[in-house]
């Protein structure tokens, strides 16, 4: 029993010493080797009693236990502290900036222009757009605008070159509407927004020749002006805010009877009379009505069976009010410092 | 349209408690927007003071210390003006006073203390155009009996309210006091005063030796009467105030009454010297090139467009528009004939648009009630014996084929209901129709509504409707939601994923202009086509619409860069426009343009060739065209591109668009653009999205590299390759390309990454090995290439 007191102690004092994992290899021969201090003492075996052999081999094996535990956990802990100190030189300064790929933008007039169609598709208008150069059948007469009409001095015309009165750059979006009506075989109900490029002779810091526009048509058997302006509630409380309040005002438009001019309580003094809405509260957004009866028939619909409301207003004039764009000759600058900053997804 | 409160007061009583703004807003919710609602002069704390003392300043050579009784008190006021005298009665503004040119406060002037101001006219605010010279070289100079501490605005005749109004173009009718007083009647539920028309006749005929023959179908109404005798002197006092409330100028009492009975019937007249007319008017077209000159002295020149009131032989006025000068109202002028008429709205509109707007021009083209015709030459005539001394000669010449009835329009209360989508009773509507002063009939569920002939733009059931709307208050009506059936709403899916796509590659979408210049029209394109122009453009370098968006993008980029901003990735979709056979038409186009980093790194990398083409790569991919487009090499690339680093691209056989370096003669910078023909894409549907099985058995991938001459292109080696290779080659890829030391000047290496597998089982080395060095075999033969040593 002497030889086991010896190992044991041998092994506590080894077991001390042991810092690298190469160490701890030597031990592993020092003892379990071939010519190891366990080995060399189970080989003894042979000259233990038979009577004694087993409690031998018990002694032996609990020592051999005892260095394996010994070793597998010493094992583990000094490969930790390795892979501990790899990661420590791996250290980086992620402080230092990351590499990515510009963040794109779209445009606000995309923007808000997808924001009009996601609103009126989910209440099933469809979006129906025409082409930009127009006929002047399609822009005006067919909208009870016919040649020499006053109201066409409202919107200058471009026409195109030797096509006076004949061909031209679309002046509103309301044409699309007449392609629409005419397009539809059936003469039926009809749901649409019209969104697009308008063209008019006119720029200042508010007015630019080219700018965009929104138009909306329902026809239907029922529709009255009441429908109308509850539609209206509801897409300018969805584009500017719950608070938003809506006011109609008898205005002219040749293409709808009655029309009116649609105000909506300023979003930026809530009414209460800023610069923006100069001190009244009420802004000016949208041109409105119910769809004239000639317009309806010239189209080829039966007045007397359906009528319908029609609705146009300016996208331009929403980017300005929901991003605060001063000047509508920011949106058509292209200063790519203007269009980055459009290039994460809006608070809702 | 500038309504004075005193001049529509004549006509309809105004409640004297209700603002001029008050009496705006209600118009406004009517229908009439009005631009400006205000007092004529907003001048504060003024009297009437009279100049008690008036000494020499002791500091200066043209000042005067005056003591002025203003009634409560006698104040000291510093006066610089040249007429201010001992007597005098002025206009005094007291210290607190408000004036266009500030307040007016107490002060110290070279030592002398002052309280207040002695004021012209001019300074009080009036319109410049209405002043005289006495008007702003001195102070005013009131008659002796002017009481001390009065108003003296009233005093003066500018104690007026006046509401500018901007009307809609349907209209007409309000561009008359008379129009006005009836809108504010059916608001004020009051009744409108008939107007004063009377005068005596002499026993004479106009007809006798007058004639008026009219002989175009553009005149519709044509009355001719004749006074006689008239005195030609200043204007009335209330006139001149009325006419300058309104906007006109006052010049003697003749021409003042024809503008007068102008702004008040909303009829245009025209007086001409009888004796320098002659014995005739003849209404006719004009001819070509036929000269006239106007009431300003301008010459004009006709043409067959313009209507020409004649006398028998020369042209002496423009229809409509102005008078001539040949037969003006004059200082000597004794005996006049009035016309009152009825001319062709289109063809006013287009000679007015073309000579002159004028106050006359702009009711014509609105349109005219032929009663009102009538109603304006018999005004005329009362106003002319009664301001003017004339005689007026017996009858009257009436040319009219004017429909003088008045429009009967049955309507039904349920039909007004349905297109208001309001609650209402037909008591209701009725009176409302009552306070228009339309006549109403009730038969049973039927109105039978008679409008009267001033109301020209009303002429269908639905214009009545809107009538009930506006009187009712279109803002009372409730929002609600139109009950319909479910249907679902579509939208343009496609453009929009492409935005879309492109954003999140990095690239910022620009909104740019249609309209450029002509001499652009052509560039960034090898296509042959009629460019599209406008008729009377804004300016030279807006006559074009585009036909390819680069020169936009083009000029964006330069926008940019003169603003040092060179990191540039944008893209922009819109339309192309050309002409096929006189059909015009629009192309979508997608254009995309390039320069500076695109990847945010601490070595940034340039964008390059190869950075572009993978951005359309990505997207054609995405959009279902993987594997069927190509970049293909040309001699036939737009000369805006750079020869040697630009391709065309190619989708099943079909050349979609465009990319490269754009040339250095247009962009001395590294620019790289594409542009793509969107409607030609989108012709072709994207290949079917379809599972694939994973596969089960494991691939082996190889790699060599070839020493090729530059000019081959590696699409020739893949192509041999991928030929070669059969269908166990499921994949080619390109790891690296070698230009330099190791290989010839004129040659380049690449590098290939080759992937083998069979989907029904594992290959061996050896039959990979077959047919990898069959590949090595064919390419090293069909292209001199030479397999490179690792």
């Amino acid at each position: 029993m002497n030889k086991e007191n010896e190992i044991l102690k041998s092994l506590e004092e080894d077991q001390k010493k042991i810092t690298t994992l190469q160490e701890l290899n030597e031990l592993k021969v020092k003892y379990l080797g071939k010519k190891g201090l366990i080995t060399e003492l189970n080989a003894e075996i042979k000259n233990v009693a038979v009577e004694e052999k087993k409690a031998f081999g018990q002694m032996v094996n609990a020592l051999k236990e005892k260095f394996l535990n010994f070793y597998e956990s010493k094992k583990e802990s000094l490969e930790e502290e390795i892979l501990n100190k790899k990661l420590e030189q791996e250290a980086i300064d992620i402080s230092l900036p990351s590499k990515k790929v510009k963040r794109g933008s779209l445009h606000p007039m995309t923007r808000i222009t997808e924001e009009f169609e996601d609103l009126f598709v989910s209440m099933g208008y469809t979006v129906y757009e025409g082409p930009e150069i127009e006929s002047d059948e399609n822009c005006f007469q067919k909208l009870n605008l016919p040649k020499g009409h006053p109201a066409r001095d409202a919107q200058d015309t471009f026409y195109l070159k030797d096509e006076y009165e004949n061909y031209l750059l679309r002046t509103q979006t309301s044409t699309a509407q007449v392609r629409a009506m005419e397009d539809h075989t059936e003469k039926g109900p009809l749901r649409i927004v019209c969104p697009g490029k308008v063209y008019r002779r006119d720029e200042d810091a508010t007015h630019s020749h080219q700018f965009m526009q929104i138009e909306g048509l329902v026809i239907d058997e029922n529709i009255s002006m009441a429908d109308l302006k509850g539609t209206l509630e509801l897409f300018c409380k969805k584009i500017l805010g719950e608070k938003t309040k809506v006011r109609f005002r008898p205005s002219f438009f040749p293409f709808t009877e009655p029309s009116v001019e649609v105000d909506v309580s300023c979003f930026k003094c809530q009414g209460k009379g800023c610069a923006l809405c100069k001190g009244t509260g009420w802004i000016e957004v949208l041109g409105a009505g119910m769809v004239h009866p000639h317009v309806l028939e010239m189209s080829g619909y039966d007045s007397k069976k359906y009528q319908g409301f029609a609705f146009g207003t300016g996208i331009d004039r929403f980017a300005m009010f929901k991003y605060g764009i001063p000047d509508i000759r920011t949106i058509y600058g292209n200063d790519i410092r203007f269009i980055e900053q459009f290039d994460r997804k809006d608070s809702e | 349209m500038k309504l004075s409160r005193k001049f529509v007061s004549d006509y309809i009583d105004l409640d004297p408690e209700l603002s001029i703004e008050q009496i705006a807003l209600d118009m406004t919710n009517v229908g009439n927007e009005f631009d400006s609602a205000s007092p004529w002069v907003s001048c504060t704390n003024l009297v009437v003071g009279e100049v008690l003392e008036c000494e020499n300043h002791p500091d200066s050579d043209h000042l005067h210390v005056c003591q002025v009784d203003v009634g409560k008190e006698v104040l000291q006021i510093v006066c610089g003006a040249p007429n201010v005298r001992k007597g005098l009665k002025v206009i005094v503004a007291l210290p607190g006073a408000k004036l266009p040119l500030g307040e007016i406060k107490k002060t110290t002037i070279r030592g002398v203390e002052s309280n207040g101001m002695i004021c012209s006219i001019a300074e009080l605010g009036i319109d410049h155009k209405y002043l005289e010279e006495k008007d702003y070289k001195g102070i005013h100079e009131f008659d002796k009996e002017a009481p001390v501490g009065s108003d003296p605005i009233a005093l003066l005749g500018y104690d007026d309210e006046i509401i500018d109004f901007e009307l809609t173009s349907n209209r007409g009718d309000l561009l008359s006091i008379l129009g006005m007083a009836y809108e504010l009647g059916a608001i004020y539920k009051k009744k409108v005063k008939e107007m004063e028309v009377s005068f005596k006749e002499n026993k004479e005929k106009i007809e006798r030796d007058f004639h008026v023959e009219v002989k175009t179908d553009y005149c519709s109404l044509f009355l001719a009467k004749k006074v006689v005798g008239v005195k030609i002197k200043e204007s009335p006092d209330f006139i001149k105030k009325r006419l300058m409330a309104s906007g006109i100028r006052p010049i003697n009492n003749v021409v003042d009454i024809s503008n007068y009975v102008m702004l008040e019937t909303g009829q245009p007249l025209h007086y001409y010297d009888a004796d320098r007319l002659g014995d005739q008017i003849v209404v006719r077209m004009a001819k070509e090139g036929e000269k006239l000159t106007t009431l300003d002295g301008i010459e004009r020149t006709l043409s067959t467009e313009d209507i020409a009131i004649t006398n028998g032989e020369d042209v002496i006025g423009l229809a409509g528009v102005m008078g001539g000068l040949s037969t003006e109202v004059e200082m000597d002028t004794k005996d006049i004939i009035i016309e009152s008429a009825i001319f062709d709205n289109v063809k006013i509109r287009k000679t007015s648009k073309k000579i002159l707007r004028s106050e006359a021009s702009n009711r014509f083209e609105k349109g005219l009630d032929p009663k009102r015709s009538y109603l304006a030459i018999l005004r005329s005539c009362h106003l002319l014996e009664k301001y003017a001394d004339a005689t007026i000669v017996g009858g009257m010449i009436e040319y009219n084929h004017e429909n003088m009835d008045e429009k009967v329009i049955e309507i039904t209360l349920d039909k007004i209901k349905k297109v208001l989508g309001i609650e209402i009773s037909m008591e209701e509507v009725k009176n409302i129709f009552l306070d228009l002063d339309f006549k109403v009939d009730v038969e049973k569920e039927k109105m039978i509504v008679t409008v009267p002939t001033r109301r020209l733009d009303i002429s269908i059931a639905e214009d009545l409707i809107e009538e009930v709307g506006r009187i009712y208050g279109m803002d009372k009506i409730e929002g609600k939601l139109p009950i319909l059936d479910v249907i679902t709403g579509s939208y343009n899916k496609t453009r929009r994923n492409i935005k879309h796509k492109l954003a999140d590659l990095g690239l910022n979408e620009t909104f740019s202009y249609s309209l450029i210049p002509n001499q652009e029209v052509h560039r960034f394109t090898t296509d042959h086509f009629k460019e599209v122009m406008l008729d009377y453009p804004m300016s030279e370098d807006k006559n074009t619409l585009r036909y390819s968006l680069l020169y936009s993008l083009k000029e964006i980029y330069l926008y940019n860069k003169a603003r040092n901003q060179s990191n540039i990735s944008i893209f922009e979709i819109g339309k192309g426009f050309y002409q096929e056979e006189d059909i015009y038409k629009e192309d979508l186009k997608l254009a995309i343009l390039m320069s500076g980093d695109y990847y945010l790194d601490i070595q940034n990398q340039k964008v390059d060739f190869y950075i572009i083409k993978g951005i359309c790569e990505e997207l054609f991919n995405y959009l279902g065209y993987e594997n069927r487009y190509r970049f293909e090499a040309s001699s036939n690339l737009p000369k805006e591109f750079h020869p040697g680093q630009s391709a065309n691209i190619i989708l099943q056989g079909k050349q979609v668009g465009v990319i490269g370096k754009i040339h250095p003669n247009i962009l001395k910078e590294d620019v790289y653009a594409m542009e793509i023909n969107l409607d030609q894409l989108l012709q072709n549907r994207p290949t079917r999205m379809e599972y694939k099985d994973i596969p089960k058995y494991p691939s082996i991938e190889k790699d060599f590299a070839f020493v090729v001459k530059k000019n081959i292109m590696a699409e020739e080696l893949i192509e041999i390759i991928k030929k070669t290779g059969g269908k166990l080659l499921t994949n080619v890829r390109i790891f690296d390309v070698y230009e330099g030391e190791k290989v010839g000047v004129d040659e380049k290496s690449i590098a290939f990454k080759l992937t083998f597998m069979d989907p029904t089982r594992t290959l061996t080395e050896d039959e990979v090995m077959t047919v990898f060095n069959k590949i090595i075999e064919k390419v090293e033969n069909n292209l001199s290439a030479k397999l490179r040593d690792e």
